[in-house]
């Protein structure tokens, strides 16, 4: 599926940003984020932008199971790592020709999910600050309670200021 | 002699050994340039700060651990309020200590107290000044302290069914140390008042005991 529309050295994920990639983010679009627990579980899902049609919160639900699941599976599928020192990893990819899904999966175990156009570039660079920012206002939240639905004001808050105006 | 003092300085002529004698009574060292822990900050580096992700960690702790067999908001906000009101007491004197000998005044009127909390205590705690004081319109007794983004709430989202909770209650507890060391009872709440700038924007409310207002009037008339 990956790197059907983009050859493979194509700049999928810039390390360095410069203003190219900043005009570009006033094109790309973000369409959404859902973020799953250890369990498999749909924790938070936000759609930030038309664009992919609206799904009910029950196949959100199933997305994310299902995801899960494939992802632990694949993991399996080559149990060594590849390189030294990091856990073997599964799907981190799927592609369309109107959409990208990036996974992200966190050392414990939490995975970020983020809907993007095809060709949105340093998608590393967003899922890891929406991963800090998980870390600050969401982790850091005494009435937040770990491994369940997360209603953070803060972290939506932040995360729409992160994402709105890059679009 | 205790045991400490001789083993530190073995050896040396009893003349230069009467200035560490005199220094170390109490079990105290106490250098002669005035650097102990009482006049400057544990942490030496250069700006003296410390990590605000572990503040943050440990607040939050603090907020769990008040949460726990609560009654309801107002016994959880007493129960911040209350951890709150010792470090005020005793930064009182710290901050008051740590004044330059010159200018140092216990405050003894409502303003210079205030003022004294919006910078002096604001500075040490928060590094910056706080963002307004105010008195209030329809009451003599109440002044109001606001703070656009307290430190202790930046990462706190209040759940909805619990909207009447400010956790910057353990600040206004503080502010009631500070209050009552100086003998000025009073009772100081902290609420939240969004703004569309500052979502976390909190006012701490301080109203004083009657009798606080009466010697502040009587103290007015005799100047």
């Amino acid at each position: 599926m990956a790197g059907r529309n983009l050859p493979l050295e194509a700049p999928l994920r810039p390390r360095y940003v410069g203003a190219a990639d900043v005009a570009e983010w006033k094109v790309m679009v973000v369409f959404a984020l859902i973020v799953i627990n250890k369990a498999g579980g749909l924790i938070y899902h936000r759609e930030f932008h038309e664009g992919l049609n609206k799904l009910s919160v029950n196949d959100y639900l199933v997305l994310a199971g299902t995801f899960h699941g494939v992802h632990a599976i694949t993991k399996n599928l080559c149990p060594l790592p590849r390189t030294p020192g990091q856990p073997p990893t599964g799907i981190e990819v799927l592609e369309s020709e109107s959409f990208r899904l990036q996974c992200f999966q966190t050392l414990t175990g939490t995975k970020f999910l983020l809907f993007t156009e095809p060709h949105q570039p340093n998608i590393d660079g967003i899922i890891r600050k929406v991963y800090e920012l998980y870390s600050d206002y969401v982790m850091k939240n005494p009435f937040y309670q770990i491994e369940m639905p997360i209603r953070c004001d803060a972290f939506d808050r932040h995360l729409a200021s992160y994402i709105k105006p890059r679009q | 002699m205790n045991a400490p003092q001789a083993s530190a300085v073995p050896a040396a002529p009893a003349a230069l050994q009467q200035p560490a004698q005199r220094a170390s009574v109490g079990g105290l060292r106490y250098p002669t340039n005035r650097k102990t822990i009482y006049d400057r900050n544990l942490n030496r580096s250069r700006t003296s700060e410390l990590s605000k992700a572990s503040f943050a960690y440990l607040f939050g702790e603090m907020v769990s651990y008040a949460q726990r067999r609560v009654t309801g908001i107002q016994d959880l906000e007493r129960r911040l309020n209350v951890q709150g009101h010792p470090l005020g007491l005793r930064l009182l004197d710290l901050l008051l200590y740590r004044e330059p000998t010159r200018s140092v005044q216990r405050p003894t009127r409502i303003l210079p107290l205030l003022q004294f909390i919006t910078t002096t205590l604001w500075k040490h705690l928060f590094s910056r000044s706080a963002d307004a004081l105010e008195r209030s319109k329809d009451n003599e007794d109440e002044y109001m302290i606001s703070d656009n983004d307290p430190l202790v709430n930046q990462y706190i989202s209040v759940p909805k069914e619990m909207n009447q909770l400010n956790c910057a209650a353990y600040v206004a507890g503080i502010i009631e140390g500070i209050c009552d060391g100086t003998g000025f009872a009073a009772r100081v709440t902290a609420h939240s008042v969004p703004t569309e700038l500052w979502p976390a924007k909190t006012v701490f409310l301080i109203k004083f005991e009657p009798e606080v207002m009466e010697r502040e009037a009587f103290l007015e008339k005799a100047r």
